[in-house]
């Protein structure tokens, strides 16, 4: 079961990231609880700079950018 | 391999194109479509199909450029550098740090609360968010495109004037007390995390992706921006705008500046428009200071500060700014 947090105050970018890694969980089939954090006080406890922020099991992958469906993926593999 | 090679060849074809736009844009338009030269409508068709194009190829390779380049910066990087900053050398080197630094308006806040936790000055944290949006490579590329290098210049250079001094007032002003309070409480848990190295292959692919993205978003602007740009070109009579902002009247400046900030554009929509109001004599100073009113400060970008500065902070930002860009403004009128 992993644990992933997506970090993202609302933007259009942080949304895109969103559905991108409900997609891409949903492809790969693997057991994950996707976690939506818009709150800035709870985001800068991880100490973020740029969003939007993928976190899997409190690992930040990806930063300030949007992922697609295919690297999520193979993040999610590793 | 291939991917060192690719660039090279790319950019001789892009030369070739570019070179011989004028001359494609005038057989399409002339001998192609057979409209007579010297009409309102020929005039106006030569101008947005020779301008689209060009504007957008330069926006194609510079920000190519450009992204390879930020690839080397970052935000944590940048942090790391302006930690512990003081006063005027701080603020120089956040506003240039503001241009390379890769930043996205959405990011912020996040941005902001990061370097104040991290003990970069809040004067130094200000330059850094002045100068980001406001010279970004977009503008610049499109000041280059329609106005000539010495313009785009120009705008950089003030517009990093206006960063450093904008953000070293705030500084000596000691305005800490009103960021909210919550801020100054926040600790991170999170640790620092070792950077990815890229590859230059790698570094490559991040060029191609902002041209993607950048283009992607901006593209259509641009073709709107030059379409209302040219339709003015060709059927506003000369020198119309010259009675209504002219060069006299003082006014113009604070009043384009007052329009210019609750307008939200970007750089894309903007400045072709504006190119076309100078031609139609708009004086060059109250034009630069519409484009910075509208591309550096705008209202929902104030309305999410209000989550971590209280009000006063936010009137004095924006007034400070906004003070600059007026100056900018006058001081162009004045010698041009």
């Amino acid at each position: 079961m992993k644990t992933i947090k997506i970090l993202g105050s609302g933007c259009a970018k942080c949304k895109t990231l969103y559905q991108n890694t409900l997609e891409a969980v949903k492809q790969t089939g693997i057991e994950a609880e996707v976690i939506k954090i818009e709150d800035f006080q709870e985001m800068m406890k991880y100490n973020v700079l740029t969003t939007p922020v993928l976190m899997i099991d409190e690992k930040s992958v990806i930063k300030g950018r949007v992922a697609d469906v295919a690297e999520i993926k193979t993040l999610l593999i590793q | 391999m291939k991917t060192f090679i690719f660039p090279f060849f790319a950019l001789a074809v892009w030369i070739l194109i570019y070179f011989n736009l004028q001359v494609s844009a005038d057989f399409l338009v002339l001998s192609v479509l057979n409209l007579e030269p010297g009409t309102h409508l020929t005039e106006s068709l030569r101008f947005f199909v020779f301008e689209v194009p060009k504007v957008l190829m330069l926006l194609v390779l510079i920000i190519f450029g450009v992204g390879i380049i930020r690839s080397y910066f970052s935000a944590e990087k940048t942090r790391k550098a302006l930690e512990g900053k003081s006063t005027f050398a701080g603020n120089i080197m956040a506003s240039l740090l503001g241009i390379v630094t890769p930043f996205c308006s959405c990011s912020a806040i996040p941005l902001f609360i990061g370097f104040i936790e991290a003990g970069v000055p809040l004067g130094v944290t200000f330059s850094f968010l002045i100068a980001a949006p406001m010279i970004n490579e977009v503008a610049v590329i499109l000041l280059f495109g329609l106005f000539g290098w010495k313009i785009a210049l120009i705008y950089a250079s003030t517009g990093l004037f206006i960063a450093i001094l904008a953000g070293w007032i705030i500084g000596k002003l000691r305005l800490e007390h009103f960021v909210a309070d919550w801020v100054y409480k926040i600790k991170s848990e999170g640790s620092e995390e070792p950077e990815e190295q890229l590859s230059f292959d790698q570094r490559i692919r991040v060029g191609l992706d902002s041209v993607k993205e950048i283009v992607g978003k901006v593209w259509i602007y641009i073709v709107i921006g030059v379409g209302v740009g040219a339709a003015v070109h060709g059927f506003v009579p000369e020198k119309m705008m010259a009675d209504l902002m002219g060069q006299n009247a003082w006014y113009s400046v604070p009043l384009s500046v007052l329009i210019g900030v609750p307008l939200y554009s970007n750089a894309a929509g903007i400045i072709p428009i504006v190119s076309v109001l100078i031609e139609k004599g708009v004086p060059m100073g109250t034009a630069l200071a519409f484009m910075m009113s509208v591309i550096a400060l705008s209202l929902p970008e104030m309305i999410i500060l209000k989550k971590v500065l209280k009000l006063p902070l936010i009137f004095i930002f924006a007034g400070i700014v906004a003070a600059g860009i007026m100056i900018v403004g006058f001081l162009f009128n004045w010698i041009m």
